[in-house]
């Protein structure tokens, strides 16, 4: 067996491949959704219904989207420089321990200025938390997927101890939880009464900064073309490791605003279950979207909704939620192979 | 043909109307060609032609979409890299396959016992081999490991490992490419002493005087086709040349113009780093000359090429660039100083394969105000740069925005080139800028490096080939081991005088 190059995928094989990707997908957990003894067509209605069925759903969709939108940017801007930032999640806590830090009280400002001042000093601080790989990577060729990756569960242990420590909240009972930010740091509502918040706007922002970076600016270019050839990139007098720690600063400032927006504009405090993944889910995400910035947000959408629809499912069909990981899962591979077929084609001898 | 020997027996090796397409490409067009016992065949042909997918289908790696291969009147079958080997066919590779840290006599037998057996009979192994070198002039120490074998002893190894496994037909792939002149001939020798015991060879080539040199009969291949069948005897170069381009090609012949002021000047340079580094280089290159830089590959032309192009800074002794002595140096220094590179792998390091057109060539100069403001990318102006390269430099792309990686060699040379030459540099460097190109794209590339001489460029021509470097050179240094000789006018040393240093010898009292 081998794989031949495909001159140019044509507009229908576009369409036709992912098209195909979830229709396998569909196959699959059918299997898994007999298993578990209920019939499949009802269950994925319920799972499209409780992702999109009523006004409710969906804002519940968004709101579990925005988180993914950020941490899918800053897998997909480090990927693009092919800088392996597994550490979304550490950085997404970081982020979250800044805005708890600076929110409860530390800055005495009006809203329209401490929100910002909160934000830069989150994506500072996630920045930082992606520069010291970058650093060993380009200083000593320490592979960053190991230190991002363990990284991890470091900032996870270190949030552990402030939590039971110096931020933990005195009003808690005994939950390791930081005291809730002030009003004044808090993102509003968009919708009163809904979960629904600013942190989405400021996901699609970012979204459309970081495509237009990409797209029209020098440091773009450079990011790209330190992604695809890092050789020919400093041949060409491209700075190759300055890149890489702009987008390490980039990645983990992105990462970082995640976790601002689930305790800004959700939770309203830290605590250890801040974040059920969202960073690992970002690298999902981004591949999904091929890297794109602007197909991050459909794809953090895409993956939000089948998690939330899986969950209202659950709850109506009793099949087990986790089928939502499995459909998540199965769906990334089916459109990883998708996106191959449409460029190789597969030759049997 | 005319030229089967006088015995009636059959071709030792037949391929009949070999044809195989990628997709609407037709890389081979009904080919046949036939193998005489005791025979030398050179396969001629440019690059493109369709040499490597012909041996590729014999080999096994590609299945044709038509036609027969045939060894010793049995068939082979298609798509089975073992069939080839088991016929008696044995091959050596452009690039060697051996394992580096293994011995001569471990890489021979490496592979020809099975996995299973755990006893190698190394005794048996070591005599087969000195009775194999010793009937064909094929001198190596079995137990020397493959790392400390100069190229062309490494080459012999090929050639030995080929033959312990009963090979009777040897297919040996522009196997010239990295030997001096005194080694060719040693190999040249060679294939007579095998040819003489019955053997058979393809020599695949795009040399003229090789092919003319070592063999019974050419086949000339164009475009996928055999253009022509030629007895080398009662044939020509010229009449090869135009068999093999279709057409007349003169390669251009640089006039000789009154050097101007120095432009880069190195002093007693010494670089650090990987491979054959340069040691105590002193090199003069001056406006309107083009320097060529001979020798066997891997001498320290990668270094001082690294050197030339900003990617290392010297670790002793000076460099001046005109008239100013470095202290930094980068890539973006030594564009910002006036340096063209063209380097020597178009494909790693020369472009980025899966960036467009537009976006290889601002490459070096996307900082320059010409092609961005306050950190924004001109791609107007980009794509209006892409667009003039491509009309002034003849590339042959389909639109600015097509990945690069879908133009070919010479059309990408071609850009590459242009990208160099467009801001008008005053050093041109020139790492074997024709390698692996057509005639027609060799004589293109010749032009604009004399043209840009002529406008009073210093150029630094690094090339393996001999005939290059003689051809446009107006000073030529050797350069072995990581030094140069003194600098030789224009027709000073004879070829052979130049292949003596080249291999080393001499390099003392050279000047």
């Amino acid at each position: 067996m081998r794989l031949e190059a495909k001159p140019r995928p044509s507009m229908a094989m576009l369409v036709l491949y992912p098209v195909g990707a979830v229709a396998v997908t569909l196959v699959v957990t059918s299997l898994l959704v007999l298993a578990a003894g209920a019939s499949p067509l009802p269950v994925f209605v319920l799972v499209a219904k409780g992702a999109a069925g009523s006004q409710f759903a969906l804002l519940e969709t968004l709101t579990r989207a925005t988180p993914l939108i950020f941490t899918g940017l800053a897998v997909a801007v480090a990927f693009r420089a092919k800088l392996w930032n597994i550490g979304a999640e550490a950085q997404l806590y970081i982020g979250g321990v800044v805005t708890v830090v600076l929110g409860t009280g530390a800055l005495p400002l009006p809203a329209p200025i401490l929100i910002p001042v909160i934000m830069i000093a989150v994506m500072v601080a996630g920045g930082l938390m992606l520069l010291g790989p970058a650093i060993l990577k380009t200083r000593f060729g320490v592979d960053e997927v190991v230190t991002t990756l363990l990284l991890n569960f470091i900032v996870l242990l270190f949030v552990s101890m402030l939590l039971e420590g110096v931020l933990k909240d005195p009003m808690g009972l005994g939950w390791p939880q930081s005291q809730m930010v002030a009003a004044d740091a808090r993102l509003p509502r968009i919708i009163q009464g809904r979960r629904f918040h600013y942190g989405f706007v400021i996901a699609l922002v970012a979204a459309f900064a970081i495509w237009f970076i990409m797209k029209k600016t020098t440091l773009g270019y450079e990011m790209r073309a330190v992604g695809h050839n890092p050789q020919a990139a400093r041949f060409a007098g491209i700075p190759v490791n300055g890149v890489l720690m702009k987008t390490a600063l980039i990645s983990g400032g992105l990462a970082a605003l995640a976790g601002f927006s689930e305790v800004a504009g959700l939770k309203g405090n830290l605590t250890l279950d801040l974040s059920p993944g969202f960073g690992y889910t970002g690298i999902v995400v981004a591949m999904l979207a091929m890297l794109n910035p602007l197909g991050v947000v459909a794809a953090a959408i895409f993956v939000a909704g089948i998690f939330v629809g899986a969950d209202a499912m659950s709850r109506a069909a009793g099949v087990p939620s986790y089928i939502a990981d499995v459909m998540v899962a199965t769906s990334l591979l089916t459109m990883v192979t998708a996106i191959m077929l449409s460029r190789y084609r597969i030759r049997w001898r | 043909m005319s030229t089967a020997p006088s015995d009636s027996a059959q071709p030792v090796l037949r391929l009949s109307g070999i044809t195989k397409r990628f997709g609407a490409l037709v890389a081979n067009d009904a080919i046949d060609l036939t193998l005489e016992r005791g025979e030398v065949v050179a396969l001629l042909g440019e690059n493109g032609a369709g040499k490597t997918t012909l041996m590729n289908i014999l080999f096994g790696h590609y299945v044709a979409d038509e036609g027969s291969v045939t060894a010793f009147g049995q068939p082979i079958a298609p798509g089975d890299p073992r069939a080839a080997l088991d016929a008696g066919i044995g091959m050596v590779h452009q690039h060697f396959t051996l394992a580096d840290n293994m011995t001569v006599l471990e890489n021979i037998a490496l592979g020809t016992q099975s996995a299973w057996s755990w006893r190698f009979d190394r005794r048996g192994a070591r005599a087969r081999i000195a009775e194999l070198a010793r009937d064909f002039g094929l001198a190596v120490d079995p137990d020397k490991p493959v790392s400390a074998l100069a190229v062309g002893e490494r080459q012999r190894v090929e050639i030995l490992k080929a033959l312990y496994r009963e090979a009777r037909i040897l297919i040996l792939d522009e196997p010239t490419a990295v030997l001096t002149p005194g080694e060719t001939e040693a190999l040249f020798r060679t294939l007579k002493l095998l040819v003489a015991k019955g053997l058979s060879i393809i020599f695949i080539s795009h040399k003229l005087n090789e092919v003319m040199a070592v063999s019974d009969r050419v086949v000339v291949l164009r475009g996928g086709k055999v253009a022509g069948e030629r007895v080398t005897d009662e044939t020509t170069r010229q009449e090869l040349a135009a068999l093999m381009v279709g057409r007349e090609i003169v390669l251009p012949q640089a006039e000789p113009r009154a050097p101007g002021p120095v432009l880069l000047e190195l002093t007693g340079v010494s670089t650090n780093g990987e491979g054959t580094q340069l040691d105590d280089v002193s090199l003069e290159l001056r406006a309107g000359v083009i320097t060529g830089l001979a020798g066997v590959s891997g001498n320290g032309q990668g270094a001082i090429a690294d050197l030339l192009s900003g990617m290392i800074a010297p670790s002793g002794g000076t460099m001046v660039v005109a008239g100013e002595r470095i202290t930094e140096w980068s890539p973006r220094d030594a564009l910002a100083r006036g340096i063209a590179r063209i380097p020597e792998d178009r494909h790693a390091v020369g472009s980025i394969a899966d960036m467009s057109v537009m976006e290889n060539v601002i490459s070096e100069r996307y900082r320059d105000p010409q092609f961005s403001r306050r950190g924004l990318v001109d791609w107007h102006a980009a794509r209006a740069f892409a667009e003039k390269l491509v009309r002034d430099y003849e590339v042959k792309c389909p639109s600015p925005d097509a990945r690069i990686r879908l133009l070919s060699g010479g059309n990408m040379q071609k850009l590459i080139l242009g990208r160099a030459l467009d801001p008008q540099p005053v050093v041109i460097l020139a790492n074997q800028p024709t390698r692996g190109l057509d005639i027609g794209a060799v004589s293109y590339v010749h032009e604009r490096l004399i043209e840009a001489r002529d406008r009073g460029a210093a150029v630094l021509l690094i090339s393996e080939d001999l005939d290059e470097v003689l051809r446009l050179s107006d000073r030529v240094h050797v350069i072995s081991k990581g030094r140069l000789t003194p600098a030789f006018a224009r027709g000073e040393r004879s070829l052979a005088q130049l292949g003596e240093l080249m291999a080393g010898h001499g390099m003392e009292n050279a000047a």
